[in-house]
């Protein structure tokens, strides 16, 4: 990273701090009611309290928990449909029409059937960050097994490489760049309809919490539950890109 | 000889929604489906066409695409705006850089309890909310296309002395069009989720309320007609978006990045 670089970014970060600073400013001078935006003091209170002495990390396991559990069954799927759907002209044939009719289904309005079918419980929570999650990796699985250097499958033809290696050694590891993309596309999903699943279920994630802090008009509690969502949110899409450029380091050398 | 072979196709993609919806309808006669949770595929069809016929559901359907349109648009146009003027002025680009890292990966959702005690429950939540979520695509394919304008044209516009705002106008705007599409097209599938969510949560209206009312009241065949109807909306908006897309740039539209 050059030097250049790192002080753009030193400065931006400044530029945030001012930012917030006359945030706090504004709110010790009541320029808005602290009912409505409490001061980035009174935020990192509340942080601080929910974390040593209220719910806030376990709340933020669930959260996590929720997230993660969801994402994994989404990207197990996705990937296994997507692959199947991508090789097979016949799996496509009869599977594509219905997943294009399910696709543009938007995923919060499953929630009221997957609450009837499945009670308010963890079950429901990950059908739904499921179902929400699996399309972008669904997608990003079927284009990267289509677009296979074709001579790469006329040798494994010509080997006589049975199916199953063709998938595990030629068409998913070419895959690899379409399927991080749905990975990373798919997490940001998968956290927006946690957060959603959490609002409607009530239980004790992150989701549920701010949602009552809203109602009772607890405004720094919500600022403070919406600031970890939003930190859980950057964190995962940091840690993609770094598995983005490891996982590619082949690519970039060959 | 294709034209056969897609008819074929054709044939075998009707097979599984066909065949689920007879394998429904057969068990339900059957067993005498009598359950809160589940319902014939006839029944929620009935269920649709009565709410259809009582006008309940076209005003639920107004109600929600009026308040997705509304906050699509305020979304949009900030998000055009922002994306503009980073992609001109490298500098406010580089300084807003952490701010703006800092505020995208928020959930659009997780602010509705915020907006809930800033402006209560209703119409101006959900627009809100609709609109945040609707910046982050045109922030940021503007901004990368902005970068992405042949620089012959920007000097064409200098020669010519084009005042800033004619330049964006004549010479940004129309090149940078494919990619205003293509983020429309993401934040309309955007706008209706987050919208319906916020029916669910803090905006009792709309197609989002009509299918937690629906179950609420134990009416599986409502809440599953409600559940198909805004499927309908969803593909109807995206074949529309398409069409709109393909007229706008051609066949390349076609492999433009969905939802």
């Amino acid at each position: 990273m050059s030097v250049s670089r790192l002080a753009w970014i030193a400065a931006s970060a400044l530029v945030f701090c001012v930012i917030v600073a006359a945030w706090q400013q504004a709110a010790d001078a009541r320029v808005f009611s602290p009912v409505f935006f409490p001061g980035p003091d009174r935020i990192w209170s509340a942080l601080h309290r929910g974390w040593t002495q209220g719910d806030l990390a376990a709340r933020t396991a669930t959260t996590l928990g929720h997230m993660l559990v969801g994402w994994l069954l989404a990207s197990v799927v996705g990937v296994a449909l997507g692959a199947v759907i991508g090789l097979s002209p016949l799996a496509s044939a009869y599977l594509k029409p219905t997943l294009e009719l399910l696709r543009p289904l938007p995923a919060s309005a499953t929630i009221p059937v997957a609450i009837a079918l499945l009670g308010l419980g963890e079950s429901m929570v990950l059908a739904v960050i499921a179902f929400g999650a699996v399309w972008p990796m669904l997608v990003g699985t079927m284009h990267g097994v289509q677009s296979v250097e074709p001579r790469l499958l006329e040798v494994a033809h010509a080997l006589g490489m049975p199916r199953r290696r063709v998938i595990r050694d030629i068409a998913l590891p070419s895959a690899i760049p379409d399927i991080l993309a749905g990975l990373r596309l798919s997490l940001t999903v998968a956290l927006i309809l946690t957060a959603v699943t959490e609002m409607m279920a009530g239980g004790d994630g992150l989701g549920a919490a701010i949602l009552d802090a809203g109602r009772l008009m607890r405004s720094a509690n919500v600022f403070a539950g919406v600031a970890i969502l939003g930190l859980i949110g950057m964190a995962g899409a940091m840690l993609l890109s770094i598995l983005e450029a490891r996982c590619l380091r082949w690519r970039l050398a060959s | 000889m294709s034209g056969l072979a897609s008819r074929a196709d054709r044939a075998r993609g009707l097979c599984l929604p066909l065949g689920g919806l007879l394998v429904a309808e057969a068990a339900a006669r059957i067993s005498g489906l009598d359950s809160t949770t589940l319902a014939a595929p006839s029944a929620i069809a009935g269920a649709g066409a009565r709410a259809a016929l009582d006008g309940s559901l076209f005003a639920a359907t107004a109600q929600t695409l009026g308040a997705a349109f509304a906050g699509l648009v305020i979304g949009v146009v900030l998000g055009l705006a922002a994306g503009i003027a980073f992609g001109l002025v490298r500098p406010l680009d580089r300084l807003m850089e952490v701010t703006v890292e800092l505020i995208r990966p928020v959930p659009p959702v997780a602010i509705i309890p915020i907006l809930i005690i800033v402006s209560g429950l209703g119409f101006r939540t959900e627009v809100t909310t609709v609109a945040f979520a609707c910046i982050w695509p045109a922030l940021i394919l503007s901004r990368s296309a902005v970068r992405g304008v042949e620089p012959r044209l920007i000097e064409v516009s200098r020669a010519l002395r084009l005042s800033p705002l004619a330049r964006i106008g004549k010479i940004i705007m129309p090149s940078i069009l494919p990619n205003i599409v293509v983020a429309v097209r993401l934040s309309v599938g955007f706008a209706l989720i987050v919208a319906i969510t916020v029916e669910m949560t803090a905006n009792p209206v709309g197609l989002g309320y009509a299918m937690i009312e629906a179950q609420q009241a134990l009416d599986p065949a409502l809440m599953l007609a409600v559940l198909l109807w805004i499927g309908g909306i969803g593909w109807a908006l995206n074949a529309l978006l398409l069409l709109l897309a393909a007229r706008v740039m051609g066949a390349a539209a076609r492999q433009a990045p969905s939802p």
